[in-house]
């Protein structure tokens, strides 16, 4: 089935399954977001047992969507794995750090004799939550801004700056890249915690954050939008393989994609309608629809970025070393063995909503959480 | 590639040996005790009995605790390959990545989805399901296991790929290859074993703890005898896996079988080196003894490597020196050739850019004549393919002595346990109780086998290490080094404090249910 498509396709089609696992992660953030809502909305212990609770049963799946986000990379790209883990060396340790810590706040949070306390866990949740989230946006802003590489004529890269990857927070679009995502991961925990939290008190607090810092991304959301429609992008020749700058290169991909772009202006729609859901009515359910927004959404805008000939990683120190879909993959005989196993996506999702349906059948309550031994 | 700072790949190895070695305490005990809490409430499911029920709970409270810190330590290693390793990430991260994908998709959302039903979902789902959840969690970290060590079998046996040179680096050709890779699975059945023996071990060392304590008499008894049959099953077929481990390293790696048994001077009736002493002094290519003292096993060493009593075993002087006779080639002639691979790589490539077709197909039919060569081109002098022999032989025998003796503890442990009398053997229970750290070593201790007998090579005889490492300074691998090394410490430190209170508090944790 897979070998008889062509290299280009399955490039395509394991650009499209990076973008979609990109963008499940970002939707799983949600749990970075309720963390930090730890600090903000719970104000007492119980409010915050509720909410490390609601959030205790799901932030593996944000975890492992990481970890597959990175396998999924090396298999199917393996220069872009080289190239941006090995040079913005000091931005992935960062995240790694943040990610680390996440791992063990939970399960230790509440345990006696836990060496470091329950508000030092409690601080590795809110590192997570937050710098973690930035971080991550701040690389991914890389992806339209650049990084400083060089590729050589072996495909080996090497980063041009010493700060490796530290730069990239001079840059104003990737802060802002990184603050949109921490500011969605903030709403989309209010907006989980509605659905998932039967505490009325906390979930008023809650829709208060939806309302306010829904109107922060937006803002943000906006800007990132305006600054990638009008920005120089850089395409390359589909035969000679040449990049060169295009102004306004990621407006026209909106415009020859329509279908990319219908899905990410559904996406959006959905989004915001999720939110609204979530500020201005009763409803506990706008989670869902701001969930299935942010995947759509994300999962176009990686589109927007990799599809059209398009340099989805320029280089600013050489802009023939910029990676593209098409320079940066694994061989056709990997992409098409990997593509088999990627039959499994749709049954691996399949069982993690049925799961998803089971523990979320009734709303976490306070009872829930103090009769239960292995509560964190 | 000139201007790499050598330190950087000491720090880089540095780097990585601290995270696989934290990463590596609390694996095996995830590995084992999932299974033995799967036994233990397919025993409530089956019986009924309340009693089980708290004895799982207890168990994967502890699991769990272990479970968080292996997570955290384990994360950074898949991305460490990108981030150290960049070179290695696209000399062969065509074939190496798609097993660490497949983990992703296959194993990990398993374990993390179902996790969360192990833990959370008691009164959530039913017995049936619950149960089910449980197996698959176990299952999933197993199998999780064994799409890593097909990655990490490759690394000592790769197959399945070729050198393509216009990108490169080397490509899968062959996906089946790979996944059946003979080392893969001989090393995926050595860990798991190994694993289940230190989760046996673990059980019955906290067991212990309570019996010598006088409490918690009866669940400590129940879980003995859970525990150390399990441990005895699973630690003798740990000991033919280990043999199966030696021999294809025997057959792939015969440097790293020589460097395990400190076999210098090869011969066709070789001896197994049962416990020995090495000599300092000893070097490569001289006359003096290899040991200052040993004890040995005749013909042991032909016999398990090759089923044969007088087949010829190679020595570190045949692997570096080389022997026409036996048709080993000099390190020095392979060193040779693959100079001439790197060099005619270069030209290909130069010519190619610069569009002289003719030369470039010259430059190729010269690489193609030596491509099987390659990693040696990167090395200097032939004693740079000998690895650290006394920490590959120290290593090995230390890891082979506690597994003999895990195995005559689950004997006489099981044997008590059958007639009543383990409460009564005080001293058996101190012992089982400090055979727990003996436990950790052995682990730590085929860990090191594995990989410090393959170097100098990041994939055997195909890239050696430096060569694999990111193109940077060592600043940055310093200041990640130490603050992994203090973050990693304290989280275990925490670790053991937190298991070691609710060893305290013990199964009566659970007396609600």
């Amino acid at each position: 089935m897979f070998e008889n498509l062509s290299y280009l396709t399955l490039q395509q089609y394991w650009w499209f399954l990076f973008a979609l696992l990109g963008a499940l992660f970002v939707f799983m953030n949600f749990v970075q977001g309720g963390q930090t809502l730890l600090f903000t909305t719970a104000k007492n212990d119980l409010e915050r047992d509720l909410i490390v609770n609601s959030l205790g049963r799901k932030w593996e799946l944000g975890f492992t969507s990481l970890v597959m986000f990175g396998g999924a990379l090396f298999a199917a790209f393996p220069l872009f794995y080289a190239t941006s883990f090995g040079g913005a060396y000091y931005v992935w340790m960062a995240i790694l750090f943040c990610f680390i810590i996440q791992a063990v706040a939970y399960e230790y949070c509440k345990k006696p004799n836990n060496l470091l306390g329950t508000r030092t866990y409690e601080l590795f949740m809110l590192i997570n939550g937050s710098l973690g989230i930035i971080l991550i946006g701040t690389a991914l802003g890389t992806l339209f801004t650049g990084g400083n590489f060089v590729i050589n004529d072996m495909n080996l890269s090497h980063w041009t700056k010493a700060s490796y990857g530290l730069e990239a927070a001079l840059n104003p679009f990737n802060v802002a890249f990184g603050l949109m995502l921490f500011f969605l991961a903030r709403v989309q925990g209010a907006l989980y915690f509605l659905d998932n939290i039967a505490d009325e008190t906390l979930n008023r607090r809650n829709r208060i954050v939806v309302r306010y810092e829904s109107a922060i991304f937006l803002i943000l959301f906006l800007y990132i939008l305006f600054q990638i429609l009008t920005m120089t992008g850089y395409s390359y020749d589909p035969a000679t393989k040449i990049v060169t700058p295009e102004a306004n290169k990621y407006l026209h991909n909106f415009m020859q994609m329509p279908l990319v772009t219908a899905m990410f202006a559904v996406g959006v729609l959905l989004l915001l309608g999720g939110m609204a859901m979530g500020a201005f009515t009763q409803s506990i359910r706008g989670i869902w629809l701001s969930g299935i927004g942010t995947v759509l959404s994300v999962t176009a805008l990686f589109l927007i970025l990799g599809y059209n000939h398009t340099a989805y990683y320029p280089s600013l120190a050489d802009m023939q070393s910029s990676l593209t879909i098409e320079n940066s993959s694994g061989s056709r005989f990997t992409l098409t063995a990997m593509s088999y196993v990627s039959l499994m996506v749709p049954f691996v999702l399949g069982y993690i909503i049925l799961v998803w349906l089971a523990m979320n059948k009734t709303p976490l309550t306070a009872g829930e959480v103090e009769q239960d031994p292995h509560h964190y | 590639m000139e201007h790499l700072d050598p330190s950087i790949v000491d720090w880089s190895r540095a780097q990585f040996a601290l995270t696989a070695l934290y990463h590596w305490i609390f694996v095996p005990l995830t590995l084992g005790l999932t299974f033995i809490v799967a036994i233990m409430e397919t025993i409530y499911v089956k019986t009924g009995d309340e009693w089980w029920k708290k004895t799982t709970k207890f168990w994967m409270g502890l699991l769990a605790i272990n479970f968080a810190i292996g997570l955290a330590t384990g994360i950074i290693m898949e991305f460490e390959f990108g981030t150290n390793w960049s070179n290695y990430s696209w000399i062969v991260g065509d074939i190496f990545g798609a097993p660490l994908a497949i983990e992703g998709i296959m194993a990990f959302f398993m374990e993390s989805t179902f996790f969360a039903v192990m833990f959370f979902g008691w009164d959530k789902v039913s017995k049936k399901a619950h149960l089910l959840s449980t197996w698959l969690v176990a299952i999933g970290s197993n199998l999780s296991a064994l799409w890593i060590l097909v990655a990490n079998g490759w690394m000592q046996h790769p197959v399945g790929m070729h050198f393509n040179p216009d990108t490169a680096r080397n490509e899968m050709t062959d996906f089946w290859a790979l996944v059946f890779n003979p080392n893969a699975y001989s090393k995926f059945l050595h860990t798991i074993s190994s694993g289940y023996v230190l989760a046996s071990l673990f059980v019955i060392s906290v067991s212990s703890w309570y019996l010598l304590k006088k409490r918690d008499i009866q669940f400590a008894k129940r879980s003995i005898i859970v525990a150390a049959s399990f441990g005895l099953v699973v630690s003798l077929f740990n000991l033919t896996t280990g043999d199966d481990s030696a021999r294809q390293a025997a057959l792939h790696q015969p440097m790293k079988l020589a460097a395990m048994e400190g076999l210098y001077e090869g011969n066709a009736h070789a001896s197994l080196v049962a416990f020995g002493i090495l000599n300092p002094e000893k070097k490569p290519g001289d006359s003096k003894e290899a040991f200052l003292a040993k004890l040995e096993l005749p013909y042991a060493l032909s016999l398990l490597s090759f089923h044969k009593l007088d087949a010829y075993v190679p020595g570190i002087d045949q692997l570096v020196y080389g022997d026409m006779e036996k048709g080993i080639m000099s390190a020095a002639e392979k060193i040779e050739r693959g100079k001439d691979a790197v060099a005619a790589l270069t030209a290909y490539k130069a010519a190619k850019k610069a569009g002289e077709s003719a030369k470039a197909a010259e430059s190729l039919q010269a690489f193609e004549k030596n491509s099987h060569y390659l990693g040696y081109g990167y090395l200097n002098n032939p004693l740079d393919v000998v690895p650290n022999v006394p920490l590959t032989f120290y290593a090995f025998h230390t890891m082979v002595l506690f597994g003999g003796w895990f195995i005559l503890l689950f004997i006489i442990i099981l044997y008590f346990s059958m007639i009543n009398e383990l409460n009564e053997r005080r001293k058996l229970l101190w012992i089982a109780l400090f055979s727990l750290p003996l436990g950790y070593i052995a682990q730590e201790a085929g860990w090191i086998v594995a990989e410090v007998g393959r170097q100098p090579w990041a994939i055997q005889d195909l890239l050696p290490v430096h060569m694999a490492t990111s193109n940077y300074t060592s600043t940055p691998v310093m200041t990640t080094f130490w603050l992994f090394a203090v973050l990693f410490t304290v989280l275990l430190i925490a670790e053991v404090k937190i298991m070691t209170a609710q060893i305290k508090i013990g199964p009566k944790g659970e007396d609600h249910v």
